[in-house]
């Protein structure tokens, strides 16, 4: 066990912990800087799911898991994002201002959906965002003369400075980019005032309120910046998929960035990632084991002589393939890290860490308490 | 001049004249302490001079300026720094963040500046850090001070309101039942540390207690209320031995 010897205050607002752990994270960087070269183009591809998913994680993140504001509209923003910039970029404007004028937009539309955050809370709020993406996706389908309606909007590759990102490995160092980015500046803010002032009311409105916070511009500042957020992942968005049509960005891909948010562990930038690692390698992962069971099992089958297991393995992999399996899945994993572990990943992870660093007296005890984090009356 | 002065003060609920023409004066560097059986209006007057209410009727005057129509946020910025009867922390946070948080009414960074952490931040990070770090040896926290309130006991979480309602630089400090919840030891070192606010770090106290032990040992003055109307004011002996507050308590 490593104890902390701090003889500082400027220890506890660096970015690192300690020289030990801004060691860990620079290795972390040079194994995600070196991932392209070792694995395949197809997961280079995959990977920046991963880091755009975090990027809506991140956005989800600081909004619900530290303000405690439930949005269920959040696929809405990075539609906006994604055909803003992707507008932008037809109009002719260099990849960069497109990018910046669709994260402004995205933060404008952010402030004005926050408005009725002001008044409302937990389930009220949730519908109400969820009212704004309905309306969202048909401006999307309407709004023709931007959007193309159903008709789509192709988008191109990005070029930035006469650098054209067209493979999988330069979209994916793109990506990177603008994650550490994003995860740097949100960092900042949740060690500086303003990210105290979200956490407070997150947990009492009112002593935050009577310690100064002014609520209603924390909220607003909340609600823009984590839109902000989505509109930079957007942008990123819309050149992974390519091509822009409105039943992309439905009120189900919402959901999908709540869960990766729980699942990744509420009120934890590292449960953004984690959360954001689960979701985007989830279906690859089914598709994989959708593929390689019946086959490897098969050939065990042939092997052993056992012809059962051949047909265990046709089985499992007939069900894989079924519509609406991988939905199921994720419901399964939701429901059952709800029950098992509120904390999310991040929560696991830490107990693994503990684990570690205290072999062999660790304490099961150790983590009794936080089992009360979800049931805060975080929903009112 | 008084510090602090509720002028006539009133409030209704609908048909429930909760707090009826209250006036009373707290003198800068007394402890003032309100008393009164459950729904006298203790805590409502407190509400509504941290804003949260607002008053039918009078006016709330601190340090010479008006602040009945103050948004509640700026309260704090005024002076005026509060506990709540039922413990209100941030749970999930630490002890530290709790504190720091109270510093929020001194903050000067701008948003875009807090986004880069540019070096002004940290400096302003590190004076209030140093502020809280004050109040922390104040009253003894220091082993708490990386604890997630949730995981803390209820009589250190008590003190931890205080500790943050002293972060903000508080001219008045309004306390809602510093007591309520602690054994007889958490209620002595409670009145230490009351005292100690009063003379060391010169803050005037208001009060809002049940416990008769600690406000006969550290107020100045006794306000007694019942059904939101005053009953009878002076020391605390003076108060106690009131006949209308014997009939208020007891009854006949």
């Amino acid at each position: 066990m490593r104890f902390l010897f701090k003889t500082s205050y400027e220890q506890d607002i660096g970015l690192f912990r300690d020289r030990v752990d801004a060691f860990w994270y620079g290795l972390l960087a040079l194994l995600v800087v070196g991932l392209p070269f070792v694995i395949d183009e197809y997961y280079v591809g995959e990977t920046s799911w991963v880091f755009i998913y975090a990027l809506c994680g991140l956005s989800l993140m600081v909004l619900v898991g530290y303000t405690g504001l439930v949005s269920l509209g959040h696929a809405a923003f990075l539609g906006i994002g994604a055909y803003a910039h992707a507008y932008f970029l037809q109009q002719g404007l260099p990849w960069i201002a497109a990018m910046m004028l669709a994260v402004l937009i995205t933060t404008a539309a952010g402030f004005v959906v926050g408005l009725p955050a002001l008044r409302m809370t937990g389930i009220y709020l949730a519908i109400a965002t969820l009212a704004f993406a309905v309306i969202i996706q048909e401006v999307f389908t309407r709004w023709e003369s931007v959007t193309h309606g159903f008709a789509g909007m192709p988008v191109d590759k990005p070029v930035i400075f006469g650098v054209t990102f067209d493979d999988d490995r330069s979209f994916y160092y793109l990506c990177l980019f603008f994650l550490v980015v994003a995860l740097w500046l949100t960092r900042n803010l949740l060690r500086s005032p303003t990210g105290r002032a979200w956490i407070a009311i997150r947990d009492s409105e009112i002593a935050a309120q009577s310690m100064g916070v002014n609520l209603a511009i924390y909220k607003s500042i909340a609600f823009a910046y984590s839109a902000g957020l989505m509109g930079l992942a957007g942008a990123l968005f819309a050149h992974k998929i390519a091509y822009l049509a409105p039943d992309i960005f439905t009120i189900l891909l919402s959901i999908q960035f709540l869960l990766l948010v729980i699942v990744g562990g509420l009120g934890s930038l590292h449960g953004a990632v984690f959360g954001a690692i689960f979701v985007a390698l989830l279906p690859p992962l089914i598709a994989i084991l959708r593929d390689s069971i019946p086959d490897s099992l098969a050939s065990f089958a042939t092997a052993s002589g056992i012809t059962p297991i051949g047909s265990l393995g046709a089985a499992i992999g007939a069900f894989l393939a079924k519509p609406g399996v991988e939905a199921g899945i994720f419901g399964l994993i939701l429901v059952l890290v709800i029950l098992l572990e509120p904390l999310g990943m991040y929560g696991r992870w830490l107990k693994i860490k503990l684990f570690f660093s205290t072999f062999p007296m660790y304490k099961r005890a150790t983590f009794k308490r936080q089992k009360s984090y979800m049931r805060s009356e975080r929903l009112r | 001049m008084s510090l602090f002065t509720a002028d006539n003060l009133s409030i209704n609920f609908g048909g429930i004249r909760a707090v009826d023409g209250v006036s009373f004066n707290v003198e800068k560097g007394e402890v003032f302490t309100i008393i009164g059986p459950n729904g006298a209006g203790k805590t409502t007057i407190f509400n509504m001079m941290s804003r949260i209410y607002t008053p039918t009727s009078g006016r709330l005057v601190f340090d010479g300026n008006d602040i009945t129509t103050v948004p509640p946020h700026r309260i704090a910025a005024l002076g005026i720094a509060r506990t709540f009867q039922n413990i209100e922390l941030f749970e999930h946070a630490t002890l530290l963040q709790n504190l720091l948080l109270a510093r929020h009414a001194h903050k000067q960074s701008g948003f875009f500046s807090e986004l880069l952490f540019l070096p002004s931040v940290r400096r302003m990070e590190l004076e209030h850090r140093a502020a809280v770090e004050h109040v922390i040896d104040f009253l003894d926290l220091q082993q708490y001070r990386d604890s997630l309130i949730v995981n803390l006991p209820y009589g250190v979480r008590k003190v931890t309101e205080l500790a943050r309602a002293l972060c903000t630089n508080p001219k008045l400090l309004l306390l809602d039942e510093p007591s309520s919840g602690l054994n007889v030891e958490e209620t002595e070192d409670m009145a230490f540390w009351i005292q100690d606010i009063k003379t060391v770090l010169g803050v005037t106290v208001l009060m809002v207690e049940h416990d008769m032990t600690l406000v006969s040992a550290v107020s100045d003055r006794v306000l007694a209320l019942n059904y939101g109307k005053p009953l009878a004011m002076g020391t605390p002996q003076e108060v106690q031995s009131h006949p209308e507050v014997a009939r208020a308590y007891l009854g006949g």
